[in-house]
């Protein structure tokens, strides 16, 4: 059939059939894509009218409620291009939107059709909107539409026409998500057979001259289109690509891909520079717009060409991995170990043949290779008995919510403290040392060590001595770089320093330094506090002798724990 | 006992050891020395294949891997049919659904021996997934609706005549999955489709469960590449040919077996298609050519 061609059927054809000879032949324009398209682009919008239409017969809320659910005054079509609308826009390059995520949206915008009805007659509109564009009562979950063509012999032949608008897909976790088609996409835009480069063109050169003039509703629309299109190209490159992760050979990448790549990314570059423009001008107008109103609606377009930049720079990333994800695929696909001869090849000369034949036809190889797949089964010989037990069985109830949560007894976990009040009690008695006489670290050790030892409580553990000892060193250490500023601001008269004079510490558990521990007056803040600052300062060179005992690692102090 | 007897009496035993499925002779002490016997003493075959024929059994093959693997002749009561598999179906949809769940047995077959080699080696272990599957499908009914783009753009099918639908058609316009009040899979979608033809061939003794990435994977027992070698891959070959349609291929197959899925320098795991035909890693991401040669009719 020849497609552009438009003649009446008339003339050349001889009439058919006697039987048609009184009727006159039908006149229509034979092969019209045109026609054809436009009985498509018809049908699709069918779903939406549907839906106000069927609204009359949703079952209302039931005998109880005393209004039985008016659904009248909700704007069901409204609703489900809103729907369209939210699951288009959050269409990503590998994902969709969710159920609930679009519910939650529809929602609110059932509930302002609505204001004084239930929240949960809202909720109910709102998934039954959304379930019936799935179509979710349809096994194929989609619609379909009858039309008519004329054929060159007068003929007129209906075909159907079959169509989804959303369609849920499942990640590889196996969540389940919606995707709009391309044909939802139609309804929306109303346009899919236009070229896409062109349209968008023609979208933004609209949009900067409505700005220009401040007419922001009309740009808003605009930009929304403009964002329509952007999902469609990414759509027909994710498309390709995942053709080509399957098949290198399924995509014609000779020409048709980079030229289509190349395309894409002079598209992008193009509207990159356009939409940041469009960006500086709407910013500038919002910024300067007086009227409340304008400003908002000036707002609300910065988001909504933020978004179509957003999906452009996605768009482009993608468009650079193109022609990795090409090469790799070859090297994977092409370097294979082809398969040695023999067998018959099941993909080949079965399965596609058979998808390939007509329904009726098909059913005979199909149906004749299951037996002999399935292999044999023993017939089950039913029990009387087992039958009784079989039909007294209660039915299973499936919880919806599964196994019950336990609650958890939390308690909350506290960490032992390293040393014990009575260990703390002994350290800080033995380093309350007079200001004026500084003392070893290896003789508060010793102390320490002794005074546990030969100490009042006879039934302290073995280790009492050595405990002390560990937390004495480890007071020592800190005392090192004592934090000066908060024991001034506490209001203590001395605090506790520590200093390496270089004398090492000959101790069976600790090694380092042996430090000199005392106690320094705290003075007014405007002096300094005398060796405070110094031991801040990091480690000096240990060849550099100074009058002062130097601040400098005296760390290494190890315990053996 | 004489010995004719209990002759008979351990054919039969064999024969009983075939008809449980999911039992290997690796298993079971008895079965494997029955096989063996089998395998030594033309005698005890031929009163084995005997036996089986009285019953309604062909007996396909015998091996120390598979055991014994009897297939039900036309009439025998141990032979599954369609009609008892796809019965719950009804109404429209019935013939629609007969067909899309034999169509689904042939496809997981042509997975799981993507290459005619893969049939003949008795060694081979495929590996297949339920998405993988569903997937395979779609990318096949892609390439036929391509190469139907090319007589007529508009070209829909007549609205009075299902029967005469390209069965491609029914596949591709069946949802592949869909959310149901209790999380359960969508039975009547082509991947609950899927899921009921493998799970029923667990249940056979051809598939083996290894885990549940990618809706549920599988790998194949040397049962059922015997079955489909000895039997259904011949019988429907032959409805074909009656129907006229041959296929010329070379033999070299038509789908490549790839091991894995490539990583691209600098890349990182947002590469990994959720639809692409397996999981990485299992020898089923695989890839349908072109092939001008299988033209049909």
């Amino acid at each position: 059939m020849s497609e552009a061609m438009i003649e009446p059927t008339s003339s050349p054809v001889p009439p058919p059939v006697a039987s048609s000879m009184s009727s006159p032949v039908a006149m229509g324009l034979v092969g019209d894509v045109g026609m054809v398209r436009r009985l498509k682009a018809l049908a699709l919008t069918q779903p939406l009218h549907d839906l106000d239409v069927r609204k009359a017969h949703l079952v209302g809320a039931g005998a109880g409620d005393e209004s039985t659910a008016d659904f009248s005054r909700y704007a069901m079509a409204e609703l489900g291009l809103h729907a369209i609308d939210q699951v288009t826009v959050s269409m990503d390059f590998d994902h969709g939107a969710d159920h609930d995520q679009v519910l939650r949206r529809l929602v609110p915008l059932a509930a302002a059709q609505a204001p004084e009805r239930p929240a949960a007659e809202h909720e109910r509109v709102a998934s039954w909107v959304l379930h019936s564009l799935i179509n979710v009562g349809n096994v194929n979950r989609g619609f379909d539409a009858g039309y008519g063509t004329v054929h060159a012999d007068g003929r007129y032949v209906r075909r159907r026409f079959d169509f989804k608008l959303l369609v849920e897909l499942a990640d590889p976790a196996g969540d389940i998500y919606l995707r709009a088609t391309d044909e939802a996409v139609t309804v929306l835009v109303g346009a899919l057979d236009t070229d896409i480069t062109s349209a968008q063109i023609a979208a933004e050169v609209a949009l900067d001259t409505l700005i220009r003039r401040g007419r922001l509703a009309d740009a808003r629309a605009a930009a929304e289109a403009a964002r329509y299109r952007t999902v469609q190209y990414a759509e027909q490159l994710r498309g390709r690509l995942e053709a080509t992760r399957r098949n290198v050979l399924a995509v014609d990448w000779l020409e048709a891909m980079p030229t289509l790549i190349d395309e894409a990314l002079h598209h992008v570059e193009q509207r990159y520079r356009y939409e940041n423009a469009i960006l500086t001008h709407i910013r500038r107008y919002r910024d300067s717009a007086d009227d409340p109103d304008h400003k908002r609606q000036a707002a609300d377009l910065v988001t909504i060409v933020g978004d179509c930049i957003r999906r452009h720079t996605q768009l482009q990333a993608r468009l650079l991995e193109a022609g990795g994800v090409f090469r790799a695929e070859q090297d994977r696909q092409q370097f294979a170990v082809s398969s040695a001869r023999g067998g018959i090849d099941l993909h080949a000369e079965l399965l596609l043949p058979t998808l390939a034949l007509p329904a009726g036809a098909a059913e005979r190889p199909a149906v004749a290779f299951f037996p002999g797949a399935v292999g044999v089964r023993t017939p089950r010989a039913p029990r009387v008995l087992d039958l009784v037990d079989l039909l007294l069985r209660p039915p299973l109830d499936r919880e919806v919510l599964g196994a019950e949560v336990v609650e958890a007894d939390l308690v909350e976990l506290v960490e032992p403290p390293r040393f014990d009040d009575d260990t703390w009690a002994r350290a800080l008695e033995l380093l309350d040392l007079d200001p004026s006489g500084p003392r070893r670290l290896s003789a508060l050790l010793a102390d320490a060590r002794r005074i546990t030892a030969g100490g009042t409580v006879g039934g302290g553990t073995v280790g009492g001595g050595d405990e002390v000892a560990e937390l004495v060193a480890l007071l020592a250490l800190h005392a090192v770089s004592p934090r000066i500023e908060p024991a001034r601001q506490a209001g203590d008269p001395t605090l506790m320093i520590a200093v390496d004079d270089g004398t090492p510490l000959s101790d069976p558990r600790i090694g380092g330094a042996d430090l000199l521990v005392g106690r320094a007056w705290l003075v007014q803040p405007e002096t300094e506090p005398e060796p405070g600052p110094a031991t801040r300062s990091e480690p000096a060179l240990a060849s550099e002798p100074k009058p002062k005992p130097k601040p400098t690692r005296a760390l290494a102090a190890e315990s053996a724990r | 006992m004489s010995e004719a007897l209990r002759g008979a009496q351990d054919a039969a035993r064999l024969l009983s050891f075939g008809l449980r499925p999911r039992l290997v002779p690796a298993r079971e002490p008895d079965y494997r020395e029955l096989v063996r016997r089998y395998l030594a003493d033309d005698g005890f075959a031929a009163l084995t294949q005997a036996i089986a024929a009285g019953l309604g059994l062909i007996v396909l093959d015998v091996s120390e891997r598979a055991g014994i693997v009897p297939a039900g002749a036309a009439e025998s009561a141990f032979t599954v049919r369609i009609g008892d598999y796809a019965r719950r179906a009804g109404g429209e949809h019935r013939a629609a659904d007969r067909l899309l769940h034999a169509l689904a047995q042939l496809a997981v077959a042509a997975l799981a021996f993507p290459r005619p080699a893969d049939l003949a080696d008795a060694s081979y272990v495929g590996r297949v997934s339920v998405h993988g599957v569903d997937a395979f499908v779609r990318e096949s009914c892609r390439l036929l609706a391509e190469r139907c783009d090319g007589d007529d753009l508009t070209l829909d099918p007549p609205v009075d005549a299902p029967r005469l639908e390209a069965a491609w058609r029914l596949y591709a316009r069946r949802a592949s999955t869909g959310s149901t009040r209790d999380a359960r899979r969508l039975a009547g979608s082509t991947t609950g489709i899927v899921a009921r033809a493998m799970n029923f061939l667990v249940d056979s003794g051809c598939l083996v469960h290894v885990g549940d990435q990618a809706g549920g994977t599988f790998r194949t027992t040397g049962r059922y590449q015997v079955q489909v070698r000895e039997l259904a891959a011949d019988a429907a070959f032959e409805e074909l040919l009656a129907l006229g349609v041959v296929t010329v291929t070379d033999g070299s197959g038509t789908l490549q077996v790839r091991p894995d899925e490539p990583t691209l320098p600098g890349s990182a795991a947002s590469l990994g298609s959720p639809d692409s035909p397996g999981s990485p890693g299992s020898p089923d991401s695989l890839g349908s050519t072109d092939d001008p040669e299988s033209a049909d009719v």
